[in-house]
């Protein structure tokens, strides 16, 4: 058990608590949300939107004023794990805190060692503006009540080292589940620590299960290390939210880390419920006419996409997920796919909502939701409309 | 009222087409500042080239929206000395870029390498054929540098963009259905040639049975998905056929867009300023060294870049107007021959077959544009041109470009201008139809040059650049014998009903021709007969590089742009090898 736990705290990295830190902050994708885009890193003031409103990220530099700068390690640990700022306030569960209250003290402490390494910026952020009743932080004491158990990770002895490393990254740090875990009325995952897919901003994270179709069934350990070492792995593109993953974070993590979480999800992640709708009825020729003329050029007629450039269609998980927001808001507004070093290319799709009315767009989805062997539930246009 | 200086840069790039981008990206890569400026706008594949509006023919073809806009820049022209020049008010012989990607986005993409004789045009000519051969008035000259140095960099250029071809000379071993005449190259295309479609195989298979010897056009419109040494992926050709004057929408042309950019703008050393005029290259009091550049900002405010290296790397015209409005190097004057900068400029000669045929239908709207099959026998040193008159040759192709809708309606010879009858020949000709092409070389010579214009001045008040431009007796006589073989080839292919258009003079800039204008700031061993060295370094200024077309002492048959690209890459080369370690004139005068 002792030796599990050293192992946990990757003997790879035996550099000094800041520079541990720096690779964890990584890990931890903090730079994405406490950072304006374009600004100085880690300053905060990005608004972060949730359903309940936009949230502003706090600055985490070391400024007196603005920043962390006057605060003890306990403070800081409050924050992550409890969700408590050091004035006893609470904090919204945009910042996954409920994720890092299993992360391991020393991890948690290196990241501070780091941010303490930032130059101070005064940034004092802007009031996070919700609407009543959502805007009264001490009621979050009933929202931490009902959905919040603090849990450090327990590693599982009967499991290889990796397999535990890649389960502490997924469920800790990484708080993979705070995009791919499906939430309820009030932003809590339904089930703890699931990764059965989850809607963020117009988009959908799919379905981290083995699910042979709208999951990670037919992804090999390979696919899986090299879509997050590069954003791109001759299947899928990583686009939208998970293109800011894959350059802040996944990239900048070590080929062991990226191992271990890819035979975690391949081995007993927690297997999501088939949920899948009725089929599309194949062979809509309409959605076949609009994917000739406006779609093969880059997919090619097979659906099999360009790799590196065009992503797969036939097969893909992200277009036989349950929900088709992703679907509906590449094909209405375009996206841009992550750029890497080992990767750069970074290609990009036009938006096609100028030239496509809600029943064409949902007509073309539905035909790449039943193309080459594709099964998943038809479109509507009443979906689109709802993505314009 | 003089621009506050911006902070300095190691280098500073006037131009953002294929030669800039090159130079951008092996002098960013060895870690230099780089600031490069840029007169047009800023684009991209998928905010600016979407396949929902990129083959917009009125848009692109005829409205030229990737061409730098007249009002912006222009030249004038006249044909011969003693003439009133006039400003071109819309573009017609030649298409000159402007915007991010530069030429480099609305090229058709044919890829060549010039013959190890064309970069010792004079020498070899007179080796071969002694000194009668060349014309008293002709200003043919070498290079200053070997198809040998160059070879290296012709390979770094084709594997960043992926050319889809097939090698004719492999280390000094003719291959099988390559080009039999081009240079020994070290490896293979990184791409297998595009798949043919009927025309082209049809005039391959008539030259072939009449001797020749033709092979699939090295294209950058790719055959297949392609990485390249930067880790960029380039996509496979769609063969949509709107290449030659469009951007390319789904990444299958090599652009400085689709094979460069991605890598250049991870690099926060490297800064591209669109929208970005340069107005003059300012140097020292004492003129030797350059001290940066003055432009006009997209916001119309005027700034000073100071750099210590400057990189020229406009298109030809732009080029030479920079380094005479600067006050660079000594203006060619061509009542006796005297001074270098707008000496030598060269054109093409082109000619055309247009064949009509009953039955076959060839389906000209699948195309690209380096889509073709070739036939170089007839090229540069074609062992009895000296017995028929001229120096220089053509090459002779099949091009399937694309059957485009509003300027691509041949009708065979007959048929009405408009009415019924000529909409009833459209619909018959359309598909029925192949065109033929020669494209030949062009000699640079006393009557052509480029010099600033004495009345017309550009929106800054600067003068505009004047080009006098008429073609040579011996380009004329090339192009005659090129295009009486190629009408031949046309025969064999049994057309019911052929047109051969044929180049005379005097030389039109109305008609669209070829975008491959060259020289005025030429290369070379010796400073009385070149503008830069033979690593593109000025003579009269050590830290300035002159890079582009505007560096060929004349032009063969060939599209220039594979030569361009090795010349950028082995001027970055020499910067980082040879100027960087020791700054300094790399040749001494």
């Amino acid at each position: 058990m002792v030796g599990l736990f050293a192992s946990l705290v990757a003997a790879a990295h035996a550099e000094s608590p800041a520079e541990r830190g720096r690779y964890l902050a990584a890990v931890g994708d903090c730079v994405a949300c406490h950072t304006v885009p374009g600004g100085t890193p880690f300053a905060g003031g990005r608004a972060i939107e949730t359903p309940f409103g936009p949230i502003i990220a706090p600055n985490l530099t070391p400024d007196r004023a603005s920043g962390l700068g006057t605060w003890s390690d306990a403070d800081f640990l409050g924050a992550m794990k409890r969700g408590v700022r050091p004035d006893g306030a609470r904090l919204y569960p945009a910042c996954p805190y409920v994720y890092f209250s299993t992360v391991r003290d020393e991890d948690l402490l290196a990241i501070r060692a780091f941010l303490a390494t930032l130059a101070p910026v005064a940034n004092p952020a802007r009031g996070t503006e919700f609407g009543f009743p959502f805007n009264l932080r001490p009621l979050m004491v009933f929202w931490d009540a009902l959905y919040f158990r603090p849990t450090p990770f327990m590693p599982d002895p009967s499991r290889s080292a990796e397999w535990n490393r890649g389960a502490y990254l997924v469920a800790g740090l990484g708080h993979c589940g705070a995009c791919h875990g499906a939430k309820g009325a009030l932003g809590a995952n339904r089930a703890p620590g699931a990764l059965d897919g989850g809607r963020v901003r117009g988009w959908f994270a799919p379905d981290l299960g083995g699910d042979p179709r709208a999951g990670l069934g037919g992804w090999s350990l390979d696919d899986i290390e090299r879509y997050l070492a590069t954003g791109s792995n001759g299947r899928a593109l990583a686009a939208g939210p998970m293109a800011e993953v894959v350059e802040n974070s996944t990239a900048r993590m070590t080929a062991a880390d990226l191992r271990a979480i890819a035979l975690y999800l391949k081995q007993d992640a927690p297997l999501s419920p088939p949920g899948r709708g009725p089929s599309a009825a194949p062979n809509d020729n309409l959605g076949a006419a609009i994917y000739a003329d406006a779609c093969a050029a880059c997919h090619r007629a097979s659906g099999e996409g360009v790799p590196g450039l065009f992503p797969r269609l036939a097969g893909s998980a992200v277009v036989q997920s349950a929900r088709p927001d992703t679907l509906i808001t590449v094909v209405l507004h375009g996206s841009r796919a992550a750029a890497t070093n080992a990767a750069p290319t970074g290609p990009a799709m036009p938006g096609l909502g100028w030239r496509l009315d809600d029943a064409s767009a949902a007509a073309v989805l539905t035909y790449i939701r039943s193309a080459w062997g594709n099964e998943a539930a038809p479109v509507s246009g009443d979906a689109v409309r709802r993505g314009r | 009222m003089p621009a506050e200086p911006l902070p300095a840069a190691d280098a500073v790039i006037i131009g953002f087409g294929w030669s800039g981008a090159l130079i951008a990206e092996a002098l960013s890569a060895a870690g230099l500042g780089v600031v490069v400026l840029e007169r047009g706008p800023y684009r991209d594949t998928a905010s600016d080239f979407p396949p929902g509006f990129a083959p917009d023919e009125l848009r692109y073809a005829v409205r030229h929206d990737l061409v730098v806009p007249t009002a912006q820049n222009t030249i004038t022209f006249r044909n011969r000395a003693g003439q009133t020049a006039l400003p071109v008010r819309q573009w017609g012989s030649f298409l000159p870029a402007s915007g991010a990607g530069g030429g480099g986005v609305h090229w058709n993409g044919q890829t060549w390498r010039f013959r190890p004789s064309d970069f010792v045009l004079r020498s070899h000519l007179l080796d071969a054929h002694g000194h009668g051969v060349i014309p008293g008035d002709v200003t043919i000259q070498d290079w200053g540098v070997t198809y040998a140095e160059l070879e290296p960099f012709y390979d770094r250029f084709e594997y960043l963009a992926g050319i889809s071809g097939r090698a004719g000379n492999l280390r000094g071993r003719l291959q099988q259905g390559g080009n039999p005449f081009e240079g020994p190259r070290q490896r293979d295309y990184p791409t297998p040639p595009m798949r043919m479609t009927l025309a082209p195989t049809r005039f391959a298979d008539a030259a072939r049975a009449l001797g020749y010897h033709p092979f699939p056009q090295p294209s950058a419109n790719l055959s297949e998905p392609y990485t390249n040494p930067l880790g960029v992926v380039i996509g496979p050709c769609s063969y949509c056929g709107f290449c030659e004057r469009f951007g390319c929408g789904n990444y299958s042309k090599a652009s400085p867009q689709t094979a460069l950019m991605p890598v250049l703008r991870r690099r926060p050393n490297f800064a591209l300023r669109t929208g970005a005029e340069v107005l003059e290259i300012a140097r020292a009091p004492d003129g030797r060294h350059a001290r940066g550049v003055r432009y006009v900002d997209a916001d119309g405010v005027e700034r000073y870049q100071r750099a210590e290296l400057v990189i020229l790397a406009a298109y030809t015209f732009e080029n030479v107007r920079l380094l005479l409005l600067s006050g660079i190097g000594q203006p060619y004057d061509p009542r006796d021959g005297s001074g270098v900068v707008g000496r030598n400029y060269a054109y093409q000669t082109t000619a055309s077959v247009q064949l009509f045929f009953d039955d076959t239908r060839f389906n000209p709207f699948i195309g690209a544009g380096a889509l073709g099959m070739v036939v170089d026998d007839l090229n540069a040193d074609g062992r009895d041109h000296a017995r028929l008159g001229f120096i220089g040759g053509a090459h002779l192709a099949a091009m399937q470009s694309g059957g485009r809708p509003i300027l691509s309606r041949p009708t065979r010879p007959g048929t009405p201008r408009w009415g019924g009858a000529w909409k009833h020949a459209v619909a018959r000709d359309y598909l029925r139809n192949a065109s033929l092409g020669a494209s030949g070389s062009s000699v640079s010579h006393r009557g052509a040059w480029l010099d600033l214009d004495p009345t017309y001045r550009d929106r800054h008040g600067r003068r505009l650049l004047r080009m006098t431009f008429d073609f040579h007796a011996n380009d004329l006589r090339m192009i005659q014998h090129a295009t009486d073989r190629l009408a031949g080839i046309g025969r064999a292919m049994e057309p019911a009903a052929m047109v051969v258009n044929e180049r005379r003079g005097p030389y039109s800039i109305v008609p669209y021709q070829s975008t491959h204008n060259v020289g005025g700031a030429v290369m070379g061993p010796d400073p009385a007969t070149s503008v830069v060295n033979p690593w593109l370094q000025s003579w009269d200024v050590a830290n300035l590089f002159v890079v582009g077309a505007s560096s060929f002492p004349q032009n063969p048959s060939y599209n220039p742009t594979g030569t361009v690209g090795a010349l950028a890459l082995r001027a970055a080369n020499a910067i980082l090898t040879r100027y960087l370690p020791s700054p300094g004139p790399l040749v001494s005068r």
